[in-house]
């Protein structure tokens, strides 16, 4: 599916400062022009460590255009409750998907393919193929 | 109040009955179980879940829900929602597929609270991909839920021994998995709320049935 509209991008870290820093990251890393819709959503709402059902439901919202959210999360909790927030069904936007996908490789891969039209499916191959770099 | 057979009435005041005294044993468990969690996890099972039962406490205050198994899902959303910890979508799906399991009978038998259990703890195993054996909630939760077909008691005690039974398990997921053999010699903290939640139930049953 193809609309016109970007794929928006959700980051989920259990650091609000990792999550926003990624997202710069990707947006500087993405090149110029315009980029498609990044969100971070780091840490507890009282700015402590952890993960936010809240947070990350509002950052999803944020970056909805109607072409589906990508949603990327570092590890445990973060992991845990966005596949407890799709299971339930109404508290993530139409579309949104969880990727399998390194948080930061990934970010960046996902936020040049979506700012590049890339469809949801298109975005979420190029964050998993992150995973193919090897660094040896 | 009890039934024909002198087993506990499981309606929607029980229920509600049950999480109060979850939320109850919580702040006093709170302590002991960071303590636990300071020696393989991160130190915040106990406030996560403080936090996470207060949210539980108010909302079912505020909302009243009228059936057995909206109460449970009710509990479950806040719990994902608050917790902000691992346990939160553990214990919320728990709740919430049990809750889900059970309908909206206003009432329910101990069997069809034994089956919804079984539901609740299929879903965590499937969120978190554990396995029995790998010092996690489900420790205490499997047997828990295979002797409540039995009854409270014999729920409470598995429960409690699935617990105990994971200090000297290698633990296999979640931040004490990356200790490897460090993490041996300590009871799992998910285990020893989750034990905690059995017990409670089995207490507010045979208070019930009083």
């Amino acid at each position: 599916m193809n609309t016109g509209a970007p794929v928006g991008i959700v980051l989920v870290s259990h650091s609000g400062p990792v999550a926003t820093a990624v997202a710069e990251l990707a947006r500087g890393l993405a090149g110029g022009g315009t980029t498609a819709p990044v969100a971070a959503a780091g840490g507890t709402p009282d700015g402590g460590l952890g993960t936010s059902a809240e947070l990350i439901s509002a950052a999803a919202e944020e970056v909805d255009r109607g072409a589906g959210v990508a949603i990327l999360v570092d590890l445990g909790s973060a992991v845990l409750t966005v596949k407890a927030l799709l299971a339930e069904g109404d508290e993530l936007p139409q579309g949104a998907r969880l990727l399998d996908a390194p948080f930061v490789e990934g970010a960046v891969a996902a936020l040049v393919a979506a700012s590049a039209g890339a469809d949801l499916d298109a975005v979420e191959a190029a964050a998993s193929e992150a995973y193919q770099y090897r660094k040896e | 109040m009890t039934d024909q057979n002198g087993g506990p009435v499981l309606d929607t005041a029980f229920f509600r009955r049950w999480l109060a005294a979850m939320a109850a044993a919580v702040e006093r468990a709170a302590d002991r179980l960071t303590e636990l969690d300071s020696a393989i996890g991160d130190a915040d099972h106990g406030s996560n879940l403080q936090r996470g039962f207060r949210a539980v406490t108010t909302a079912l205050e505020k909302d009243a829900p009228a059936a057995p198994g909206a109460v449970l899902t009710l509990a479950g959303r806040q719990l994902i929602s608050t917790v902000g910890g691992a346990s939160g979508p553990l214990y919320g799906t728990l709740l919430r597929r049990a809750g889900k399991a059970l309908g909206d009978a206003a009432e329910v038998t101990q069997a069809e609270l034994a089956e919804a259990l079984r539901a609740g703890v299929a879903g965590v195993a499937q969120l978190g991909g554990a396995k029995a054996g790998d010092k996690t909630m489900l420790d205490a939760l499997e047997p828990a839920a295979e002797a409540l077909g039995t009854s409270f008691a014999a729920a409470a005690e598995a429960a409690d021994r699935g617990a105990l039974a994971t200090v000297p398990l290698l633990a296999r997921k979640g931040r004490a998995s990356y200790l490897g053999e460090r993490s041996i010699g300590h009871q799992d903290p998910g285990a020893t709320s989750s034990a905690l939640l059995i017990t409670t139930l089995a207490a507010t049953a045979e208070e019930a049935a009083r």
